[in-house]
């Protein structure tokens, strides 16, 4: 590891504390319903939204309804992209002409259900896929809502903790609202003018073919991009414009763009922690958990850095220098953009894996073996470092009433966490979305791994029948480009990037099959769905408790010795779940590597 | 201030708290009392009972995890597949014992509670009562034949025949049986010392008892299915924790499933080793999912009820116990519990040109024959200070005065003489009636002695004014440290009096409570725990008198005296049979004892997997990826016997908590930042190291054995 490098981790990372605050305090104020200094502009852009889907704002919803009210936006919004995609040959802003030709059913499902869950899964190119039309009004739009849908959860949730003996956690519509018109959309405006500034295209023009040097026709793809680029960061959405995401280029032209995408994706998780605080009136618990946050953040960054720093030494054995030297970078630079290099690109693989972001400037499928453990693990926990905007929050807590349960006993009090009891429905819906997840992620990655589907058969006329409508005939792990332990790691990465909602992709795998594209679908809404409903059930149940007074008696949920503990908790019930599938992956093709074996690398279309 | 002579009469068992508890509901056992053990083994057994054991997930995953095993065992030496046959066998037969071990934690709590009952049932004989018919007359019939409502006379002789109510008379009565405690107490009709307990035993007198309890219901039938655990119900907090581990399991159950299928992947694409067997991934699974605490949960809560009744409480449910844990507040009585119960003479101050001799024979002869404890106190006083001895008063024309609400003051005319002592109101009046004048530090002194929380008690002879006897309110020792560590345990202990608030004040300071409530009604009482809740604590208070009851019942934890009135009892959710409210602060500690214990081993059941998966995982694949061999860092010597280590562990440290289980883990009343730290320093990475030696030294073991 280099100074520099360790310099710019250290530097994002006092961007985000010094972010945290005021953005934090912002948030607080809007979701309390007080004024903020956006008021006057936006305030009747606010009201206008409420008039025209015909809400009252004074109504407020208990969590059955405010659940209800997210689920039924989450299916009309589904049906919209689903249908906006099936129909772009016939809309407009398509100059390349794509048609339904392009997004099969289960192709359309999977994007449909991976923007509305804020995944961002993409099993297609969006350059050689997608119409302007859907990438701007299904996809970008999608952005927003997933990410304010996020938003508001992880704010009901705070409600539950910050109200006593309240029958009512808030209004979807008011806080999905507020969420997209006092946050999303200012931020979002700022940045997109940032990012254009430094090269990042937002036209509506054809793609352009140029000449290359070589006397060689390239198609250069164009597109409103720095508009979705935005969104794509500050919703911690990250699905590319671009097939090769955030190493292209136009989506991420230099170091600092990638400083700014970077601080993009964690502004608002880190915020939102100071939000929680504010709300229940006690900012050290917002600040314990923003600290929980960065001591997992930091130590998954450095050990990313690390890990690609040092490289593979197999390349050593060959003659080929890996290590820093006055001209060169050193470490493992396969898959890593030279405009970014190690360090940039393993905080940016952390970043975007701790946040449910899962935009990518560099290949995953080519870290080392630990190095590419991180951005799995990170998945792995839930998300709950910083985390998706809302998500990260309302992950957090989960943990925290866990951490709560198991340990605050040992204080010889029934446990409670700022001023509520934790009680057997809390307990039981924490575990609901524990094992959601679990189950989404182990169950599906363990059927891929084993299902085979049959060859072409003929019929009594001699004709062949279509073979499996599901996938190529024989193994799904046929998919894989790699074999053994990588090609294991590949497989698991899938299902754990689309349950955990973070959409980033290991690549190395040929997603775009219906049995892909409908198990991963799957996973995007077990994830979503059975992580979050559970999470508003608690939400509901907590706000109608009374507070607990605070004594010397009452578990400090502040301070070293409480981030020890949910940060405890998150690595061992992360680890212990998952721990056999990592040493069949990742562990074990460490090992393998350091005894000089690697696994074959095939052609495959990168990023897909 | 009420006078001195108001104090109550002296109690015939004196049930000082600071003396040993009279435990004999405990009967006090070792811990592995042979006959329990015994008992307690048999009932393990019974327990494997699929039905039964189906109500703890953790362990019926055990079993039916063992019984798979077994039923592949016998393919296995029937269809004579070689080789692991041995490695099967142990492997089901520790998971035998791992559900055996759990068992048997949950019978050896309770068959010493069945024990318990044992005793008490035999003590419960079928008694004769004498009904009263309402033409007068008196039938014989069997106890069991009352009802509530009935009228019974017992004389001294008879055992009680059901719970009641004393409506007529006053006896002594032996309560042995309840309570353990020999010394027979007093019981009369009317006041807080009514109620009589069906089983005990009059002593001497007559009473005439109003029934309120149909057969079976009685006290001492509900004490009998308390001890025994017949009622015993899971605790919200025991519900959710099963939640929990139930929760914990399933996922474990998950990683292990899909286990198989990655590892039918990886076998295939490594083209070498094999796919795990089911004994080993039923072994995997069994050492992950939490059955440390699974198998002892049930067993610490009826341990905790267990512990409660060593001190001689009865806690009507589990969730009592629990809740007092949680205790924010304990109202405390002054009188009784932080105060020794009465006042005593300390000091006599002398108004000028009186000299303090005099004070003090005056004041021993006006209290010679007031067998008040204050008034006892005065004459030890004035012996032990100026040498005074008590006179025989026969020899002199003498008159006792006795007190009287009325006049407030008592005393004694003697040789012309007339001695008074009282309230100084009542002397100032007396004195001045008689024509004398009150020297000016009268009232000085009276309210200097007022401010400290004592009470002046004026001495006259006739017309003159002699001095002021201060009486002062013993605070018990040790009491000031207690309420320190109730600080310290983040428990507010709050003084209830019907005294002054100056008065008040003074003791409260003295003994380092944190409030006080002066000249408290029940109306008060109940009002201020009523406050304390609106403000999210909960509030334990102690009571025995009828007007108690409201307030009992609205505490979170209200423990009745076992001399109060029926209507306490059933109002408060304990009822401590020695009737020493000082045992409150036991109840917390117990409560809080019992919360850790659930904590500690929950903690310390989930540390304990991270040996376990080094164990095992390497030993599942090391021969796909002979790579993986760099985790077995604890260098166990094959595959199998890596396995079975683990499983062998898993189950012995089941038994070797079975102790901590039911002792409970030492509770110190230290701040929780402090408990927490050091539990989860033992319990939290403890957990994660105790396991790695642990399992090492069995597989040694099972290598040298030639087992594995």
């Amino acid at each position: 590891m280099t100074a520099n490098g360790i310099v710019q981790i250290a530097v994002f990372f006092l961007i985000i504390l010094a972010l945290a605050k005021p953005l934090g305090t912002f948030m607080a104020r809007l979701f309390e319903g007080k004024r903020t200094f956006l008021h006057p502009l936006l305030r009747p852009f606010e009201t206008l939204t409420y008039k025209l889907i015909g809400i009252n704002e004074a109504q407020e919803q208990r969590w059955t309804q405010y659940t209800a009210s997210l689920i039924a936006f989450s299916i009309f919004s589904f049906l919209f992209v689903y249908g906006l995609q099936r129909l772009q040959g016939v809309l407009p802003l398509n100059p390349q002409g794509f048609n339904a030709g392009n997004v099969s059913p289960d192709l359309a499902f999977n994007t449909a259900v991976s923007f509305v869950t804020n995944t961002n899964w993409q099993s297609y190119s969006g350059e050689s896929t997608l119409s302007y039309l859907v990438q701007m009004a299904a996809l970008t739009v999608q952005n927003f809502a997933s990410a304010a849908a996020g938003i508001a959860v992880a704010i009901a949730l705070t409600r539950g903790f910050a109200r006593q003996q309240a029958k009512t956690v808030g209004n979807f519509w008011v806080d999905l609202t507020r969420a997209t018109v006092y946050i999303l959309l200012p931020l979002s405006l700022l940045c997109a003018l940032v990012l254009c500034s430094q090269g990042v295209v937002q036209n509506l023009h054809p793609y352009t073919t140029a000449q290359t040097l070589e006397g060689a026709k390239q198609v250069i793809a164009q597109g409103p991009v720095a508009s979705q680029e935005a969104i794509k960061m500050l919703g911690t959405n990250g699905g590319g414009f671009f097939n090769a995401n955030s190493a292209h280029p136009f989506e991420n032209p230099t170091p600092f763009t990638n400083l700014l995408q970077m601080v993009m994706i964690f502004a608002i998780p880190a915020a939102l922690a100071y939000t929680f605080g504010c709300m229940v009136g006690d900012r050290r618990q917002g600040w314990t958990i923003f600290t929980a946050f960065s001591v997992m953040f930091l130590a998954g960054a450095l050990a990313c850095y690390w890990a690609e720093q040092k490289g593979n030494p197999n390349f050593s054995k060959l003659g080929v220098e890996t290590r820093v030297t006055a001209g060169q970078s050193g470490g493992n630079m396969e898959g890593k953009e030279t405009r970014f290099g190690i360090a940039a690109s393993a905080l940016f693989t952390t970043v975007t894996t701790d946040a449910s972001c899962g935009a990518v400037n560099n290949a995953h499928d080519s870290l080392t073996p630990l190095g590419g453990l991180v951005p799995l693990f990170n998945m792995q926990t839930g998300e709950v470092i910083f985390g998706g905007v809302g998500a990260g929050l309302y992950g957090i807590l989960l943990y925290a009433i866990l951490a709560v349960f198991i340990a605050g006993l040992m204080v010889g009090r029934t446990p409670e966490y700022v001023g509520k009891k934790i009680e057997g429905k809390e307990v039981k819906m924490a575990m609901l979305a524990m094992i959601a997840t679990a189950f989404s992620i182990l169950v599906l990655a363990a059927m891929s791994s084993v299902i085979s589907f049959p060859s072409p058969t003929k019929d009594a006329k001699g004709q062949a029948v279509a073979h499996s409508y599901w996938n190529p005939p024989g193994a799904a792990t046929a998919n894989l480009n790699n074999s053994g332990a990588h090609g294991f790691t590949e497989n698991l990465y899938a299902y754990t990037s689309g349950t955990a909602n973070n959409g980033s992709a290991f690549a190395g795998l040929n997603a775009n099959t219906p049995w892909y594209n409908l198990t991963l679908g799957l996973a995007m809404l077990m994830g979503r769905f059975f992580f979050l409903i559970p999470l508003l059930a608690a939400a509901g149940s907590l706000a109608a408790k009374k507070k607990v007074a605070e004594t010397l008696g009452t578990l400090p949920t502040h301070g070293p010795l409480f981030v020890g503990l949910l940060v405890g908790t998150v690595l061992l019930v992360g680890a212990l779940t998952f721990f056999p599938a990592l040493a069949l992956g990742p562990i074990v093709e460490h090992y393998l590597m350091l005894g000089g074996k690697l696994f074959a690398f095939a052609v495959f279309p990168i990023w897909s | 201030m009420s006078s001195v002579a108001s104090a109550p009469p002296p109690r015939l068992s004196n049930q000082d708290s600071t003396s040993l508890l009279p435990n004999k509901l405990a009967r006090s056992r070792p811990l592995f009392d042979p006959e329990i053990v015994r008992r307690a083994i048999l009932d393990s057994f019974r327990k494997l009972n699929p039905f039964t054991l189906a109500k703890n997930p953790v362990m019926f995953v055990v079993e039916v995890g063992a019984a798979l095993v077994t039923l592949f065992l016998l393919r296995d030496a029937f269809s004579k597949a070689q080789g692991s046959l041995a490695f099967e066998l142990q492997i089901s037969l520790w998971l035998w014992f791992t559900v055996l071990f759990a068992n048997f934690a949950e019978a050896m709590a309770e068959a010493r509670g069945k024990a318990q009952a044992d005793t008490l049932r035999k003590t419960k004989t079928d008694s004769i009562a004498k009904r009263l018919l309402s033409s007068g007359k008196v039938e014989t019939i069997s106890g069991s034949k009352l009802r509530a409502g009935d009228i019974v006379i017992a004389e001294a002789g008879d055992i009680i025949a059901g719970d009641g109510e004393v409506i007529e008379g006053i006896a002594t009565v032996d309560e042995s049986v309840i309570t353990g405690e020999s010394a027979p107490v007093i019981r009369e009709s009317g006041g807080d010392r009514s109620a009589v307990t069906g089983g005990t035993r009059v002593l001497s007198d007559q009473i005439k008892i109003r029934i309120t309890s149909n057969p079976g219901e009685t006290f001492l039938d509900k004490m009998i299915a308390l001890v025994e655990g017949a009622e015993r119900q899971k605790t919200p907090n025991e519900i959710a924790l099963n939640i929990l581990i139930a929760g914990l399991t399933l996922i474990f159950l998950l990683a292990v499933a899909t286990l198989h299928p990655f590892a039918v992947y990886a076998v295939s694409s490594a083209g070498s080793g094999m796919v795990p067997t089911i004994a080993v991934l039923v072994s995997l699974l069994v050492c992950l999912i939490p059955t440390t605490i699974g198998g002892l949960l049930s067993a610490i809560g009826i341990a905790g009820m267990d512990r409660v009744m060593q001190h001689n409480v009865l806690a009507m449910s589990g969730k009592a116990v629990e809740a007092s844990g949680d205790v924010n507040t304990l109202l405390l009585d002054k009188t009784g519990t932080i105060t020794l119960g009465n006042r005593q003479a300390v000091e006599f101050i002398a108004f000028s040109g009186v000299t303090e001799q005099e004070l003090a024979d005056a004041a021993q002869l006006s209290s010679l024959a007031d067998e008040t404890p204050e008034g006892r106190s005065i004459v030890v006083l004035a012996k032990e200070k100026y040498g005074l001895r008590g006179r025989e008063v026969a020899e002199h024309e003498a008159h006792f005065i006795p007190f009287s609400a009325y006049s407030r003051m008592s005393g004694v005319d003697i040789d012309g003489r007339l001695l008074r002592k009282g309230a100084s109101g009542a002397i100032a009046k007396f004195v001045q009636e008689l024509g004398g004048t009150l020297p000016a530090s009268f009232e000085q002194v009276s309210d200097r002695i007022s401010r400290t929380g004592g009470t002046p008690l004026a001495v006259a002879d006739g017309p003159r004014a002699l001095g002021i006897i201060h009486l002062k309110d013993i605070v018990k020792g040790g009491m000031k440290e207690r309420i320190g560590q109730l600080r310290r345990m983040g428990i507010r202990s709050v003084m209830i009096t019907g005294d002054n608030p100056l008065t008040a004040a003074a003791i409260a300071s003295e003994a380092g409570v944190d409030d006080f409530l002066a000249q408290a009604t029940p109306a008060d009482k109940l009002e201020y725990i009523k406050r304390e809740q609106g403000e999210g604590r909960l509030v334990a208070m102690t009571g025995d008198g009828t007007n108690d009851a409201p307030a009992l019942a609205q505490a979170d934890v209200g423990v009745a005296m076992n001399t109060g009135t029926m209507a306490a009892k059933e109002a408060g959710n304990m009822v401590d049979l020695d009737s020493n409210p000082t045992k409150l602060i036991e109840i917390v500690a117990i409560g809080k004892q019992l919360l850790i214990t659930r904590g500690a081993l929950t903690t310390f059941s989930i540390a304990n997997d991270v040996a376990k998966y080094f164990a095992i995982i390497p030993a599942m694949f090391m021969a796909t990826y002979p790579a993986l061999a760099r985790f077995n860092i604890m260098g166990l010597h094959t595959p199998q016997s890596a396995v079975l280590a683990a499983v062998i562990f898993n189950a012995l440290i089941i038994i070797a908590l079975v102790p901590l289980a039911l002792r409970g883990v030492k509770y110190r009343p230290v701040g929780a930042a402090a408990l927490l730290r050091r539990n989860v320093l033992i319990y939290g990475i403890g957990g994660i190291i105790v396991p790695f030696p642990g399992i090492w030294l069995i597989d040694q073991l099972l290598a040298m054995l030639h087992l594995a």
